[in-house]
């Protein structure tokens, strides 16, 4: 039987995630296609204690931890140090939350796409700083809950889109995916680790923690984000060739999506019917670039 | 061979010399000059090196702490505001253990905008585990870069390398330049025990528990006390290859003054010429160059003053709130030691001329000072 996931399994038992941790799935998914030839450098985020205590550690490549806003430019280093010793055929991958990623992270992240290092850049995004106790971050949806946006105070503005500010360095490789279609993500991430310069892979990575969800709806949240249009689904090559990898024929109300988490409970009526109208909106302009 | 060069360039071929591999850096001034005759020199082919050109001094000693944990021998540059933007990053070089090797030209932070000399720039990261040269001449530059790889890579520290914007910076002198192939018979090529290496995956910086982490400073502290004896080690090794000794401090005319100078960077160079003079008018003056000031160098300086009956420190620099920082280095060092007293002055900061005068000045005012002052403002303006 041939199998579209790899059977080889990189990542090892005894990690510390949450229970239903989608950044735990991304990063064993991302493992299988990267294999052992691979470096990783993580920097503050969730990941940077799943991975285990000193002097544990459960992904079995090397790994180099790092500051919260370096993610990019210590794989830009990490990548050139093994090329002047010859070690040309390594990926070098920085993994790292959205905070470190489209704030405290993007000025690092913006020069090294602008110089096309060969590096992959992967952002699992559960949509708030979730390791600190879930503060909002720029990639919280507008509506939602944390302890920086209380129910009163509740996030306001959209989420920034970090795919579209990649994808205009005219880098070759830009995608989102999720982790509910891991055969999707691993296609992307076999595309990334063939293609050389700067590759940007924005996951959807959602965190029963800072979700106020139950672990179970893991999978099912991620597809609900890619149902309702929430978080769509394609591909952007060379900041021009834009490719919807999982189309959505009818989309779901996104109050289907919201139901199963607490961080959207507060909302009334009329600031869903906005949300709403917005996603059908941005659905709309994404659309004509396909 | 023998060249006329600015202090800046001095840095860039001692980064040559010692073949660096990846050179991150971001354009400042007066450091500017240091990484434009680095890209020449690797564009021209005369160091086979990766330059990357990041977009803030914070990503460029990043890059080289990447690139070191790889194995690779790293550089960077840069002066005032930039090095106080990688300060974060400095812890990280230091507590990861990597031997960076990075210059500083000293410029007086901001506000007002100032590009002229001041040490407040990088004492300001006397405390994140590097160790720390202040160079006096061009020739201590380019001989400071190679040396301190040699040392670095052997405790697993890195190393700042400062010096006085202008003054030095972009001031030329004669430096003789050793043969690339005398540098490598010092200097072999770096291969730490521990990389990061695919074929023996580690992971490094976890999470690490108050179980752990005192014992890294222990380490730390263990290989800052082994630097003391391997700059001088290794001096003498690089001696026997140029001629040219580099110690931690350097004494002139010490052993029987009665007043012993304690200075640093290019004042240094200008209180040996004060010092002459001074003795040619029958006082006995002395003059101690810290050279490094980390590890610092506490033996030797006890060893040094000894003799003495007088210490006048002049700092380019201050601690707002307490006084010159070479000062209180300085009386920590004394205390329960020695009770030799000492006269704090503050010159020179902003880019101020310290010339001769000012220090024979500082030495009539000393001689005949009865009480020791923490802190005397040469020159201020009230």
């Amino acid at each position: 039987m041939k199998l579209t996931i790899p059977e080889r399994e990189i990542m090892q038992p005894g990690h510390l995630a949450c229970q239903g941790c989608g950044a735990s799935m991304a990063m064993r998914y991302a493992l299988k296609i990267f294999g052992r030839d691979s470096v990783l450098t993580i920097p503050a985020c969730c990941w940077a204690v799943i991975d285990g205590p000193f002097p544990y550690t459960a992904v079995n490549v090397p790994l180099f931890h790092t500051a919260f806003e370096t993610a990019a430019v210590m794989a830009s280093g990490i990548k050139a140090g093994l090329d002047v010793q010859g070690e040309k055929s390594t990926n070098v991958i920085a993994w790292a939350g959205d905070g470190g990623t489209f704030d405290i992270g993007i000025q690092a992240i913006s020069g090294a796409a602008e110089r096309n290092d060969d590096i992959t850049y992967i952002v699992y995004d559960n949509e708030a700083y979730m390791n600190t106790g879930i503060q909002r971050s720029s990639a919280t949806p507008h509506g939602a809950w944390t302890t920086t946006t209380p129910i009163k105070h509740y996030k306001i503005g959209a989420k920034k889109n970090m795919v579209e500010i990649m994808s205009a360095h005219r880098i070759p490789y830009a995608a989102t995916a999720s982790v509910a279609y891991p055969e999707d993500l691993c296609k992307k991430l076999e595309k990334a680790k063939n293609i050389r310069g700067f590759k940007f892979i924005h996951i959807l990575a959602p965190c029963p923690t800072g979700w106020k969800s139950d672990p179970k709806y893991t999978v099912k949240l991620a597809k609900l984000a890619v149902q309702t249009n929430i978080f769509p689904i394609y591909e952007i090559e060379n900041g021009l060739k834009y490719t919807q990898n999982k189309k959505v024929k009818q989309r779901k109300p996104i109050t289907e999506y919201f139901k199963y988490q607490g961080r959207f409970k507060h909302l009334k009526k009329e600031e869903v019917e906005f949300i709403q109208k917005s996603i059908d909106r941005e659905n709309e302009i994404l659309l004509k670039k396909f | 061979m023998k060249k006329t060069m600015i202090g800046n360039h001095a840095a860039s071929w001692g980064a040559q010399l010692s073949r660096v591999q990846v050179i991150a850096a971001y354009p400042i001034t007066p450091q500017t000059l240091i990484v434009e005759k680095l890209s020449e020199i690797v564009a021209d082919g005369e160091l086979d090196a990766k330059f990357i050109k990041v977009e803030s001094e914070h990503s460029a000693m990043s890059a080289c702490i990447g690139a070191s944990a790889t194995g690779a021998r790293a550089y960077t540059a840069t002066s005032a505001q930039g090095l106080a933007l990688m300060h974060e990053m400095l812890h990280w070089a230091a507590l990861a253990r990597l031997p960076i090797v990075m210059t500083n030209v000293n410029r007086a932070m901001a506000p007002g905008w100032s590009i002229w000399a001041d040490q407040n720039d990088s004492l300001s990261q006397r405390d994140t585990g590097m160790m720390h040269i202040f160079a006096s001449s061009s020739q201590d530059i380019l001989d400071s870069t190679i040396i301190s790889y040699k040392v670095s890579e052997q405790v697993l520290l890195p190393t700042l390398i400062s010096f006085d914007a202008f003054f030095l910076s972009h001031t030329m002198e004669v430096v003789d330049m050793p043969p690339i192939t005398d540098v490598d018979k010092f200097l072999p090529p770096y291969n730490p025990e521990y990389k990061l290496d695919v074929n023996n995956p580690r992971s490094f910086g976890a999470l690490t528990s108050e179980e752990h982490y005192y014992e890294f400073r222990y380490k730390m502290q263990n290989a800052m006390d082994d630097a003391v004896g391997l700059i001088k080690k290794e001096g003498r090794e690089f001696e026997k290859l140029t001629g040219r000794y580099y110690d931690l401090v350097h004494s002139y005319k010490c052993e029987d003054a009665d007043l012993i100078f304690v200075t640093s960077g290019t004042i240094a160079e200008t209180t040996n010429v004060a010092v002459d003079e001074l003795r040619k008018d029958g006082k006995k003056v002395g003059n101690l160059k810290i050279r490094v000031i980390r590890p610092y160098p506490k033996q030797d300086i006890l060893k040094a003053v000894k003799n003495c009956s007088k210490i006048a420190v002049i700092d380019r620099n201050i601690s707002c709130g307490y006084h010159g920082i070479f000062a209180q280095e300085l009386k920590g060092a004394l205390y329960n030691e020695s009770d030799i007293p000492v006269w704090g002055y503050l010159a020179g900061i902003g880019g101020r001329d310290v010339k001769v005068d000012d220090i024979k000045e500082i030495a009539d005012e000393t001689f005949k000072s009865k009480k020791p002052v923490d802190m005397i403002m040469k020159g201020v303006k009230i």
